[in-house]
């Protein structure tokens, strides 16, 4: 298994604190793709500390859903708060207009995605993914994002890949990077989006295992997944999602023991 | 047939300071027009994606009068067409070492006007081949349109637009001799001026066309290089043999699919 050390965050200065308790606060949210209604009033908050895991069958919105948090899709009504501040828009006289794209880009620092394929820059080797935004972004010395992506791959368990290009790794070694690029931003929130979808079935455990110690680090994560025994271990609350709406939600425990709703009954007995 | 072999290797091996100059001028006219029409169509192709009020239809003209017209019109218009209407005139430019008559600029300005246009859709068909999943992992890390487009989208865009660019120098290097119509004293012409004061038209257009085809073929080996360089960090990618970028299989691909 995969040669992993704790405290993963250090190599970063410890956990990056949010400005607010609320890291998260969607307000009522609605999208449309055209005639589908794919987030139908979806109201939740995360705070901070907390993983959120969000549950339900495809084309519930769920993907969508976590995509808004940092503006990658954009929202008709409802707004979303990320670390206090409005996401994507701003207000003009009492109305929400799409904000300038410097803004948009500004806030995304401050969020790291992890997705479903990766997305690896193929052209930079591991350590030129984790350094580029750090060096280009933030203007850190290059030196200083250098030694900080050394210490977050060693502590992913790929301090020996530092030089491989995302094409000579296998994927659960690409997602390792793809999560150890995201924190190198020195993010508040950390969204997943179907991390373990995929991978083969052997890499999965290497990703989870990466994910759990974060959880327990203190960082605040909106994981959308699949994977039923991460949720049920790591997940302080879980978002049951269907027909872009949020269905039920509580710990987890609750949630898979005795579901509320019929329709968490029916999609837990199918996928456990 | 009469074939003058001594004058045909004077010619080839030994040729004169008017023949070499020819030369040099077709390289310049060549390389500085594909150049210019590289950056005219990573702006044009920019334009034409950016869906900023009307600068994609403004693009989409430019690019359908250029690639609708031939080359050679476009090069008497640019020079004669526009100086016999009054609208602009080429003159002499001193740069100090050298002076670049006015022809010169013309026959780069249309070289390059042409250039970019094909060029405009070749590296908007190789931004459009990378993965999107690129751009959203960038806009995610923060990083704004200048930093996407610079350090993600088109180094991993150059390994599609290299083969085709290579196919379009290829052909400039080629297309050049066109502005041999404004007098320009390139390759061609000098090679002209010969036959007319020996008549020698065979053996002096069979050297011209040794030294197009040695040119091309130079071209293809440093393309070739380049190419392979790019393809670094794609291990499983194979690249492509001499063969077909040569006979530009891959450019009649990117054409089709822009």
């Amino acid at each position: 298994m995969t040669q992993m050390r704790g405290d993963i965050l250090e190599s970063i200065g410890g956990l990056p604190q949010p400005d607010t308790d609320e890291v998260v606060r969607a307000e009522n949210v609605h999208k449309w793709f055209g005639p589908l209604h794919v987030l139908n009033d979806v109201s939740m908050t995360v705070r901070r500390g907390e993983t959120v895991v969000v549950i339900g069958p495809s084309g519930s919105g769920k993907t969508t859903f976590v995509r808004c948090l940092n503006h990658l899709e954009r929202i008709q009504e409802g707004r979303i708060l990320v670390n206090g501040h409005l996401i994507g828009y701003r207000e003009r006289r009492g109305k929400l207009v799409e904000d300038r794209g410097r803004n948009i880009a500004r806030q995304r620092r401050e969020i790291g995605m992890v997705f479903q394929r990766f997305n690896l820059f193929h052209h930079m080797t591991a350590l030129g993914n984790i350094c580029e935004a750090p060096v280009r972004v933030l203007g850190m010395p290059e030196t200083q994002a250098k030694d900080a992506a050394r210490s977050l791959l060693a502590r992913v368990g790929l301090a020996d890949k530092a030089e491989a290009f995302p094409g000579q790794l296998s994927g659960g070694q690409q997602q390792r990077v793809a999560i150890a690029r995201a924190l190198a931003m020195r993010p508040r929130l950390m969204l997943f989006d179907e991390p373990t979808s995929a991978l083969d079935p052997e890499m999965i455990g290497e990703v989870l295992e990466v994910m759990r110690e974060l959880a327990h680090e203190g960082m605040t994560m909106v994981v959308v997944s699949h994977e039923m025994g991460f949720a049920r271990e790591v997940a302080d609350r879980v978002v049951m999602m269907d027909h872009g709406q949020i269905i039920e939600e509580g710990p987890p425990a609750q949630l898979f023991g005795q579901p509320q709703h019929e329709r968490t009954r029916l999609f837990l007995s199918k996928i456990l | 047939m009469h074939f003058d072999w001594p004058f045909f290797w004077h010619y080839l091996l030994a040729p004169s300071t008017t023949y070499l100059n020819g030369l040099m001028l077709t390289l310049v006219l060549s390389v500085v027009s594909q150049i210019l029409g590289t950056i005219i169509g990573l702006f044009a192709a920019l334009g034409r994606i950016s869906g900023i009020g009307p600068i994609p239809y403004l693009v989409r003209f430019y690019i359908w009068a250029m690639r609708g017209t031939p080359l050679l019109v476009q090069i008497v218009f640019i020079y004669t067409g526009l100086a016999a209407a009054n609208i602009l005139r080429f003159h002499d430019i001193d740069l100090g070492l050298v002076v670049v008559p006015g022809n010169v600029q013309a026959g780069i300005l249309a070289l390059s006007l042409n250039e970019g246009a094909y060029m405009a859709e070749i590296i908007r068909a190789g931004i459009a081949s990378v993965d999107p999943g690129q751009t959203e992992a960038a806009k995610s890390l923060g990083m704004g349109y200048g930093l996407l487009m610079r350090r993600i989208i088109l180094p991993q865009a150059a390994r599609f637009i290299l083969p085709p660019l290579g196919n379009e120098f290829n052909a400039m290097l080629k297309n050049s001799t066109l502005v041999s119509v404004i007098g320009v004293q390139e390759l061609l012409l000098t090679t002209e001026t010969l036959t007319s004061a020996t008549f020698r038209v065979f053996e002096l257009y069979s050297v011209v066309a040794l030294y197009y085809l040695t040119l091309t073929t130079l071209w293809g080996l440093v393309q070739g290089r380049i190419e392979a360089r790019f393809n670094r960090s794609e291990t499983r990618e194979v690249v492509p043999g001499f063969g077909t970028r040569f006979f530009g299989t891959r450019l009649v691909r990117a054409l089709r699919r822009g």
